[in-house]
């Protein structure tokens, strides 16, 4: 029985990451072709797209994108999370209801809504639409992960510090922000994994500077070639190193 | 810095419940004042409306003579300790002590200095480094006290500020919140439901119940001449014997009509107040009385609890002959 459950185990691991497992192997293919047999180990595919402008340029675009429209997500969301835990409104739940409601909707329809939206209002297409798509998708997100930890504990040390005199605006600066700290921090992360890794709001809003997904993907276009899978495998060690991060420094030391 | 508190016919309603009823009260500057009743009285809330947390739907509240209509507690001469101590964890001592003044404009040298006299006032000299997650229950209440006293209010209001801590503690800090409020002449508004601790502390105790003021006084004044039947109740044990014309279920009695109200230690084999023989149900040690629950003789089925001296041991059914020493008598509400 215990082996049978190692087997399991195994099996189950390799379900998910022999995908990821032969992306990353023929990256280093010595040859034309990210298909079996495998030639031989070589770099060249990794000098290869490190060297190509075009590429450097959309993983920059993707960090930026990812990383503003992160922060502008987790502030609007936070801002939401706190005004709802802390005022009764008429229709609290409602309001809560609605700008958790995205999470239900595809990315696609959102980046077709967006895209309709922008083209009425005149807008340019441009990495800042991306990016506003990106806020979209990740508010819910950070809202959701912000709300849930919000408790009396934070309600009556804001409450302790307005009655020292702190106004509104540092009561949330110099006290809830950093009472919540982790959790702002692991809805942070999540959202930059989450934008890095985006492709459809990312292709049908940006034109002429795009994001990495976007990139590959017209790399794709022209065949498979060990570039793509040196490229994903880029893609998925910051994906890797994010989610570590999150674990080390903030899940690690919420317990 | 210390200040009086007005409070003027201050009426608060939530929807249709009333939470305090008319309630007017005068606060000398420097008192110790405590309110005291069960919960659901209104004393929080009136303390709310104290600080600004709460507005009154009516009445008005003046502290040093200015009226606190309309203004935030940031910018009330108050500040609160609160009973969860409410400090910041993500700052050290001196940071919570000195927040105060931070949000004063203070420069952090001297904020610094403020912090570590107020923590030597409270006893936590040289802590000023640690986090509150080091500290005891009663160790964090005191560095909430500190916060509370560092920018120099002119009221100090404490929302139960020892309900948290056990009771060994909480009458140890008890002895020192009053030797506290001796030191800095703040005027305290405390809240209890701890008669004990009402009396150990106050100047006053202000009574409280149903949202409205049922008693004030001195501790003693209010534990031994009440003026209500609920005050009498709520301050400690107290026996109740109806009176009526001069009759009561123990025979005639010479005091006025209405509830004759007996303290437990007031009665005794002494005492003017005779009560007639009464034989000894049931005993109890206390440690530091023996409390005894006795039947008159006049009157079965009726109940009268005393405490009787530590060194006394009658054996049960013995007939002893009491009086009271001391004795109120009140009207029904």
């Amino acid at each position: 029985m215990r082996v049978l459950s190692w087997v399991y185990l195994a099996l189950a691991y390799a379900f998910v990451f022999l995908p990821v497992a032969v992306l990353v192997v023929f990256s280093f293919q010595d040859g034309r072709l990210p298909v079996p047999p495998f030639q031989g180990v070589s770099l060249d595919w990794y000098a290869k797209i490190l060297g190509d402008d075009d590429l450097m340029a959309a993983l920059l675009n993707s960090a930026l994108v990812a990383v503003v429209s992160s922060l502008a997500a987790l502030i609007l969301g936070f801002l939401a999370a706190h005004a709802l835990a802390r005022v009764r409104l008429p229709g609290s739940v409602l309001m809560r209801g609605v700008l958790i409601a995205p999470m239900t909707v595809s990315y696609l329809i959102i980046a077709l809504g967006l895209l309709t939206l922008f083209n009425q209002t005149g807008m340019r297409l441009s990495l800042w639409t991306a990016g506003i798509g990106h806020v979209v998708i990740n508010l819910p997100l950070c809202f959701a992960i912000t709300y849930a930890a919000m408790g009396d504990h934070q309600k009556n040390a804001e409450r302790a510090a307005r009655d020292l005199g702190a106004p509104e605006w540092k009561v949330l600066l110099l006290v809830s922000a950093p009472m919540l700290a982790a959790p702002l921090a692991a809805a942070f992360f999540l959202s930059v994994t989450f934008s890095w890794d985006e492709f459809i709001i990312a292709f049908l809003l940006t034109r002429f500077d795009v994001t990495l997904p976007v990139e590959i993907w017209s790399m794709l276009k022209s065949g498979l070639s060990p570039a793509t899978n040196a490229v994903g495998s880029l893609v998925f060690l910051v994906s890797v190193t994010l989610v570590v991060l999150l674990e080390v420094f903030v899940f690690r030391r919420a317990k | 810095m210390t200040a009086g508190v007005s409070i003027h016919n201050v009426t608060q309603r939530y929807g249709t419940a009333l939470a305090l009823d008319g309630v007017s009260l005068e606060i000398a500057a420097g008192e110790f004042v405590v309110l005291l009743g069960p919960s659901g009285c209104g004393k929080t809330t009136l303390l709310n409306i104290i600080g600004g947390f709460a507005e009154p739907t009516s009445g008005t509240v003046l502290i040093g003579g200015r009226d606190m209509a309309g203004v935030a507690p940031k910018d009330r001469p108050t500040t609160t300790v609160f009973q969860d101590y409410a400090l910041f964890p993500h700052m050290t001592l001196a940071e919570n002590v000195g927040f105060g003044l931070r949000m004063r404009g203070v420069v952090k040298p001297a904020r610094d200095a403020k912090a570590e006299e107020m923590l030597s006032l409270v006893g936590l000299s040289g802590r000023g480094t640690r986090r509150p997650h080091e500290l005891s229950g009663g160790q964090r209440q005191r560095v909430a006290l500190a916060r509370a006293l560092a920018v120099e209010p002119d009221v100090l209001l404490l929302d139960e500020p020892l309900g948290a801590l056990d009771l060994k503690l909480r009458r140890a800090m008890q002895d020192e919140l009053k030797a506290i409020q001796r030191r800095v002449g703040t005027t305290f508004v405390h809240v209890t439901h701890d008669q004990e601790e009402a009396m150990a502390i106050a100047d006053r105790i202000v009574v409280m119940n149903g949202g409205r003021i049922e008693d004030q006084g001195p501790p003693r004044q209010v534990y031994l001449r009440p003026k209500t039947l609920f005050s009498a109740g709520f301050m400690g044990e107290v026996n109740r014997i109806t009176v009526t014309g001069g009759q009561s279920p123990l025979g005639p009695l010479a005091v006025a009509d209405g509830v004759l109200c007996l303290r437990p230690e007031a009665i005794s084999d002494r005492g003017p107040l005779r009560l007639g023989p009464c034989r000894l149900v049931e005993t109890t040690f206390f440690g530091t009385h023996l409390r005894a629950t006795v039947e008159p003789a006049a009157a079965p089925g009726f109940h009268l609890t005393v405490h009787l001296p530590q060194g006394a041991a009658p054996a049960i059914g013995t007939v002893l002959d009491l009086g009271a020493e001391d004795h109120v008598v009140l009207q029904e509400a």
